[in-house]
């Protein structure tokens, strides 16, 4: 448990009289690549949320590489190595793509190695990001020139260009076609081969299934089930709260 | 600076009647904005247009100002229609930041006030009506008609609203949609109508209040710019959308001012609802009833 | 273009535009003409926080007048610092004193921004309605404390005589040119530092801040920190605009230092303008200045703020983007059908 990248310890939040989380007890180890699943309102987003600062979390701590992170908000959350993306694009809307992946660049990056970036060197990172989700031919295009799909890749990118050592991805693969997804998918588990851990929030089970070493099931902000996914995919209360058939 | 027993309850009664006032002009921001998240910051000039508009009648034709807002009521809230209505198909519709809304609201707020300021000058204006010279006298209170009638009538409509937004459906949608538009939509209500039903009354509200505004003080077009202060004060205070914690936030408010009045000299009131406010935001911006 | 050969250019077109203005012979143009720079550096000032941050600031005349009290305030000491200040610290004062104007603005400037910050500070960390309504309040505090400060005249105001000529070297200036070149001066200033601020990673972070600061945060901007720094350069620009007046003017009381005109203007030049660049309040603040100035003079000037009023509300209804916004649009359509 201490040297879990990630430790998220018995974190609860409410909204009035709403109970979005509770008792949460969550582990991610340095590199390992864990799914996150469950109907929708149960509370995934709201624990992507506490976890990098953007809601406080009433009762619980959030520990991220050996420290507490109470007290920290999301942008030092950042500067630490966590990177999220949003379930629903938040893209910056009066800047082109290429200037939304800067935006990490300049301030996340720079903040953390305290080296000036040149010019040339960041123009060529936000080129790659673009290429790495298959944006390269829209870098100057604004965010409400592009479809919700390639909306959704440029979140991914911009969380990639923070250069985290935890990346959270919410549902990027939303209306992604077969192809697409497979190749997402590829990127995610290269991107963790190179050493970042990541977290998938999903409902394309396919995806959620080739790409987890580790399945986390959250029902009514609770988690019913943490293990290897074939277990966690056969267990009955898995199924009847959320498999189904 | 003598204190007196006496003066020290006159200026509290004087202070509670004020209160129930400002909770009567508060009713139509918490509605706007504690409701609606609409920063409606030109409602004072709603206001003080009610005020005008019971006075060139109560001049011409002697109808008692209270009575002239009453009948005044539908107007404005058609009124308030047509102003949601440009500012939802302007704004809330595409999406656009808050800046522009706020521009929108700052520019009528500002426009209403020079075109008063041209057609009726800066002189203070006043109205007639049998009351507003008497006071009851009992023991060591002194109670002015002309503050108890506007306080009572503006614990009446407070009393009305609060119940029709919590008896009826429709103000049962209008309290629903500040919470989630999602919801509505499933209840079969259409969010958009029922903002405009609401934004609606809010600028009916400001009819009465503007009545009640000149039976109290003479008016002139500036003194809408002292109430925007009080009146987001007390709506933060109170709690945003909470008409009872309007109400508790208001009395404070007018005790508060009506005692600095009394001893400190009325040049000191405008700045006690501002500090009010600046010191809300700064520490405890959710209200004194919290949320 | 780099910054400082913009400047330079900036500068060499504001003494151009002085010269000219000499030609006429007739001293009202620096009269207007002041008025007018004064509108370049608050819609400048105002942007740097409204447009390029999208936090809306109703209280620019309380900045403004901040400036325009400091000076009264120092002028005060100035002429009888045996009155007010200590025996101690009196041949210091009466070497420095009286302070000159470009000192003053720097003073000025210093004031307002910390009273910008501190104002950021206790509202910033709330919704930009909420900084927007405090602002109000602000303007309204400050007021009710000026009126009964009776130091710097209160509800009286104060008379604030100026000198007829400045002496530059040998070349004695009349007072209003001098005045005059000090607005153009910080005139450039403002629109410099406007520019710096656009093209620079602090412009791109204050872009996130007002497209969305949950995103901004979540890609490691320190959204409060800048705000903060937004706050108080738009601030102390704001209080350095007001820092000439009394010498201009002759006569502050609080009416005018706060008054109407300054709130409605410095928000209705940046919005019609222009809001995403250095060059829309300063269009902005050219057309409507001058629009007003000829408006005073022949209707008058209740009717004046009106149309600035009804210019603001039309504009943001039909065209949001301001008049640079269009402009670009129109450009990049006729690119788009060119191709």
């Amino acid at each position: 448990m201490t040297d879990a990248l990630l430790h998220v310890e018995n974190v609860g939040k409410r909204f009035g009289g709403f109970v979005a989380l509770e008792g949460i007890n969550l582990s991610v180890a340095q590199g390992e690549r864990v799914g996150l699943i469950g109907p929708n309102g149960s509370g995934k987003s709201t624990l992507v949320n506490c976890m990098c600062g953007s809601l406080t979390n009433e009762t619980g701590t959030v520990h991220f590489d050996g420290h507490k992170m109470d007290g920290l908000n999301a942008h030092q959350r950042t500067h630490r190595g966590m990177a999220r993306s949003f379930q629903l694009p938040r893209p910056f809307t009066t800047l082109t793509v290429k200037e939304n992946l800067r935006i990490p660049l300049l301030y996340t990056v720079y903040a953390r190695s305290g080296t000036h970036m040149s010019q040339a060197d960041i123009n060529s990172r936000c080129t790659e990001l673009a290429g790495l989700v298959g944006l390269a031919g829209k870098a100057d295009k604004y965010p409400l020139d592009l479809t919700q799909v390639e909306m959704r890749k440029l979140e991914l990118a911009r969380a990639l260009a923070a250069d985290p050592k935890l990346l959270i991805a919410d549902e990027s693969m939303a209306g992604l076609s077969h192809s697409e997804v497979t190749d997402i998918v590829s990127l995610l588990i290269k991107l963790n081969e190179r050493g970042i851990t990541i977290i998938l929030i999903e409902h394309i089970m396919r995806a959620v299934m080739s790409f987890s070493q580790r399945l986390v099931v959250l029902v009514s902000g609770k988690k019913i089930a943490d293990g290897k996914p074939d277990q966690v995919v056969n267990n009955p209360e898995v199924i009847g709260a959320y498999l189904g058939e | 600076m003598d204190f007196t027993v006496e003066l020290f309850i006159n200026a509290i009664v004087a202070g509670l009647l004020l209160g129930g006032f400002y909770a009567a002009v508060t009713a139509g921001i918490s509605i706007s904005f504690g409701m609606l998240d609409i920063v409606n910051i030109a409602h004072p000039a709603f206001i003080i247009l009610g005020s005008y508009i019971a006075y060139i009648i109560n001049q011409t034709f002697g109808i008692d100002p209270i009575l002239i807002s009453i009948v005044v009521l539908p107007a404005f809230y058609f009124l308030g229609s047509a102003v949601y209505q440009v500012y939802h198909v302007s704004f809330e519709r595409r999406g656009q930041d808050a800046l522009r809304g706020l521009a929108f609201f700052f520019g009528l707020l500002f426009v209403t006030e020079v075109m008063l300021i041209l057609v009726f000058g800066v002189d203070y204006r006043y109205v007639k009506a049998d009351y507003i010279d008497y006071a009851y006298r009992f023991g060591p209170f002194s109670i002015p008609m002309r503050m108890l009638i506007p306080c009572v009538l503006s614990l009446l409509m407070l009393a009305l609203l609060q119940v029709f937004l919590t008896r009826t459906f429709t103000g049962r949608a209008i309290m629903a949609v500040s919470q989630d538009q999602l919801a509505l939509r499933l209840m079969a209500a259409d969010p958009v109508r029922i903002k405009r039903i609401a934004f609606s009354i809010s600028i009916a509200t400001a009819a009465l209040a503007g009545a009640c505004l000149i039976v109290i003080q003479p008016v002139e077009p500036a003194v809408g710019r002292e109430y925007i202060g009080r009146v987001f004060a007390i709506c933060v205070l109170g709690g945003l959308g909470s008409l009872p914690g309007t109400l508790i936030a208001a009395m404070l408010l007018g005790i508060v001012e009506s005692l600095t009045a009394t001893y400190y000299g009325p040049s000191w009131a405008p700045a006690v609802a501002f500090g009010f406010l600046l010191l809300t935001l700064a520490f405890r911006p959710s209200g004194l009833l919290g949320r | 273009m780099r910054l400082p050969v913009f400047f330079l250019i900036a500068l060499a077109v504001g003494l151009v535009a002085f010269g000219l203005a000499l030609t006429f012979g007739n001293d009202y143009v620096f009269y207007a003409g002041y008025v007018v720079l004064q509108f370049i550096v608050l819609a400048t000032a105002w942007n740097i926080l409204g447009g390029y941050c999208g936090y809306v600031n109703f209280g620019s005349a309380a900045f403004f007048a901040i400036g325009a009290y400091s000076t009264v305030a120092l002028h005060k000491l100035a002429t009888s610092p045996a009155r007010y200040l200590p025996d101690g610290i009196l041949p210091f004062a009466e070497a420095i004193f009286p302070l000159s104007v470009p000192t003053l603005v720097v003073i000025a400037g210093l004031v307002a921004g910390v009273v910008g910050l501190g104002t950021g500070y206790l509202t910033l960390r709330l919704r930009g309605a909420f900084f927007a309504i405090a602002t109000l309040a602000l303007a309204v505090v400050l007021q009710t404390l000026v009126l009964n400060w009776s130091f710097v005249g209160g509800a009286r105001g104060a008379y604030i005589i100026a000198p007829q000529s400045v002496a530059i070297g040998a070349y004695e200036l009349r007072y209003i040119h001098y005045l005059a070149l000090t607005m153009i001066v910080l005139s450039v200033l403002a629109v410099t530092i406007a520019r710096l601020i656009e093209r620079s990673r602090l412009g791109y972070g204050f872009a996130t801040i007002r497209d969305d600061e949950i995103a901004a945060e979540a890609c490691g901007v320190p959204t409060l920190r800048l705000k903060l720094i937004a706050t108080t350069i738009s601030g102390a620009l704001m209080g350095m605009a007001g820092a000439p007046f009394p010498y201009y003017i002759g006569y502050v009381d609080p009416g005018t230092a706060f008054g109407l005109s300054y709130g409605v203007n410095s928000i209705a030049m940046p919005m019609i303008g222009g809001t995403t660049s250095w060059i829309g309040p300063l269009i902005g603040a050219i057309l409507l200045g001058t629009l007003q100035q000829i408006a005073t003079v022949t209707i008058s000037s209740a009717a004046n703020l009106l149309i600035v009023g009804l210019l603001l509300v039309a504009f943001v209804i039909i065209a949001p983007k301001g008049i640079v916004g269009h402009v670009q649009d129109y450009f990049r359509n006729r690119k788009k059908e060119a191709q």
